[in-house]
């Protein structure tokens, strides 16, 4: 008997960057066919238009670099990057919305800094905050849930109809089916308090489900991932125990001019931008410890963006500024070696 | 050969150019640069202060005390500053009120300032003259093309309102490219700015590595050979 001799590690994991995202498209599944239930076939046109415009941009800008296309493209960041600003979009915004989305994402956020894992910033979230600035109208028309719709039954609309609000848009075809967003709703809301809007507004009353399934859909993917250990629990986590307890003290303080904190937790795209989008691991903090400390930034800016700001939703603006301050955390987060002192820390530090 | 008034042009235009190669005097060049009219007026004005601040710096240059040259610098450019503000006051009035703070603050412009300290303070009249002017063109030059860009991208139409600039006969210059153009706000706003310029520099910085390509690479020259011991530097 012959054995081959082979020195540590004889185990092996697949967690390849192809095999991460690949992990990462499965798990976003749910929440696309919740968006899809809820909001029409807008969502499923919208993750075609930016998969296949960013995967053109990406084979672009890699032959500009001279780099093999395949072999990147095989890496599915794109694709992944793709899926998360075709969620983040209204599902009926027009056509060209993603086509600059995408462009903006993979040739300015990502290959001008040299492509997967130089990324300083969110590409999706790049996109996302430059379309949010750019066309503020057109970013916010979000379209309401179809629960709402109609009293003979919950369908939604017919697929050619989304094609044709989509590439043709038209504008009052728009109207007719947007409103604003349950937070929107919640901030804005004319002298009356929080309890009085959730009496008395339709889109909160019938609509708020929608919104909290598709939270939980979010979540189901989140919760997947953890468990395969695409990511660790800390992001995700702290960014939502910071959410809940500000908003919660906040809550507590003074009810009808705040949010409660479930409803901060589930009415926006919190539960999307705690377990897809602050867990990129190129752009977040690389620590355990750094993590719970960007989670906690990202939760904190999520409400005060909400609740003083002036955009929709405050994930795309959180997760970039959080993104920034990354390097910061990670310098003062860093992790001491078994056997070694606690690293001194701050100007002085080596 | 090239004489010396070529190599002036075409440091002022290209090799140092002061907005793509030096980087100088970016606060205007990214505030102002949203439509050509306003880029064009900015650059005009930044033109007659750093040639004039040049003429004059140069030819006081062997009276000024070296020690407290640069507040005679800077007294000349505002001379200048004011002149050119009272200027557009009573010519171009609307343009002046759309630049508003931009046009004082060319006196703190660092192209003109460093022009005087590097240039125009140790050069005859005629070369600080030369180098003033083409430094200022190739300032303006960028400004325009900055502004162009801009103002396509975000409104999609070029050369409005350049009626403030010439007159009358200039109000039907405006070009609409595109009717139904939704407004890209970004590149209007000053983050627009900053990626048009990096833009820019990276279009330079590729086209002179062309260059560079076309030319026949020098054959290698042995290094010389250098005898003695030499200290071999060990830390960092």
């Amino acid at each position: 008997m012959s054995l081959i001799r082979m020195s540590s590690p004889h185990v092996t994991r697949s967690n390849t960057s192809s095999g991460v995202m690949q992990l990462v498209i499965l798990a976003m599944i749910p929440g696309i066919l919740a968006l899809t239930l809820f909001f029409g076939w807008g969502t499923l046109i919208q993750v075609a238009i930016c998969l296949a415009s960013g995967l053109a941009f990406e084979a672009l800008a890699l032959k500009m670099r001279g780099l093999p296309i395949s072999r990147y493209l095989g890496d599915y960041s794109a694709t992944v990057t793709a899926l998360l600003l075709a969620v983040s979009i209204p599902p009926s915004a027009p056509l060209w919305i993603g086509i600059v989305g995408m462009f903006v994402a993979i040739l300015f956020a990502k290959q001008v800094y040299g492509g997967i894992g130089n990324n300083p910033f969110n590409p999706a979230m790049v996109a996302y905050a430059l379309l949010l600035v750019s066309f503020p109208v057109q970013m916010t028309s979000w379209n309401l849930p179809y629960v709402l719709s109609g009293s003979e039954g919950w369908s939604i609309p017919a697929i050619s109809e989304s094609l044709s609000l989509i590439f043709a848009g038209s504008s009052q075809m728009m109207d007719a089916y947007t409103g604003a967003t349950p937070l929107d709703i919640l901030r804005n809301r004319d002298g009356f308090t929080t309890e009085e809007m959730w009496r008395s507004n339709q889109t909160l009353i019938e609509g708020a489900a929608a919104y909290h399934a598709l939270s939980a859909a979010w979540f189901m993917g989140g919760i997947y991932l953890i468990y395969k250990k695409v990511f660790t629990w800390h992001t995700p986590v702290s960014i939502l125990v910071t959410l809940g307890f500000v908003s919660a003290i906040a809550y507590g303080v003074d009810p009808s001019n705040f949010v409660d904190p479930f409803n901060h937790l589930t009415l926006g795209a919190t539960m999307l931008a705690a377990f897809f989008i602050a867990t990129d691991p190129v752009s977040s903090a690389t620590s355990n410890r750094g993590r719970i400390v960007f989670g906690m930034g990202i939760g904190l800016l999520i409400f005060i963006i909400r609740t003083w700001g002036n955009y929709p939703d405050a994930v795309a603006f959180s997760v970039l500024l959080m993104n920034l301050a990354a390097p910061m955390i990670d310098h003062y987060t860093q992790p001491r070696s078994y056997g070694h002192k606690r690293a001194r820390l701050g100007p002085k530090g080596e | 050969m090239q004489s010396e008034t070529q190599t002036l042009i075409k440091n002022g235009l290209w090799t140092n150019n002061p907005a793509l190669v030096q980087l100088l005097g970016l606060c205007p060049l990214l505030a102002v640069t949203n439509s050509v009219v306003n880029a064009l007026g900015l650059g005009l004005a930044t033109l007659v202060v750093l040639t004039g601040s040049n003429l004059t710096v140069s030819l006081f240059r062997k009276l000024t005390p070296e020690t407290v040259r640069l507040p005679i610098f800077v007294m000349i450019i505002a001379a200048f500053v004011t002149a050119i503000e009272l200027l557009m006051q009573a010519f171009t009035y609307e343009l002046y009120t759309i630049l508003g703070i931009f046009i004082p603050l060319i006196v703190t412009n660092c192209v003109i300032m460093g022009r005087a300290d590097a240039f125009a303070s140790r050069n005859a009249i005629k070369e600080s003259f030369i180098d003033g002017f083409f430094m200022s063109i190739g300032f303006m030059l960028v400004l325009v093309i900055l502004g162009a860009m801009r103002e396509l991208l975000g409104t999609g139409a070029l050369f409005a309102n350049m009626d403030l600039l010439f007159g009358e006969m200039a109000t039907n210059w405006h070009i609409t490219l595109a009717d139904d153009y939704p407004n890209f706000l970004f590149a209007i706003l000053p983050p627009g700015a900053f990626l048009g310029l990096g833009l820019l520099i990276a279009l330079k910085n590729l086209i002179d590595q062309r260059i560079k390509e076309r030319q026949p690479i020098p054959e290698p020259t042995e290094a010389p050979v250098s005898t003695g011991s030499k200290r071999v530097r060990v830390t960092g």
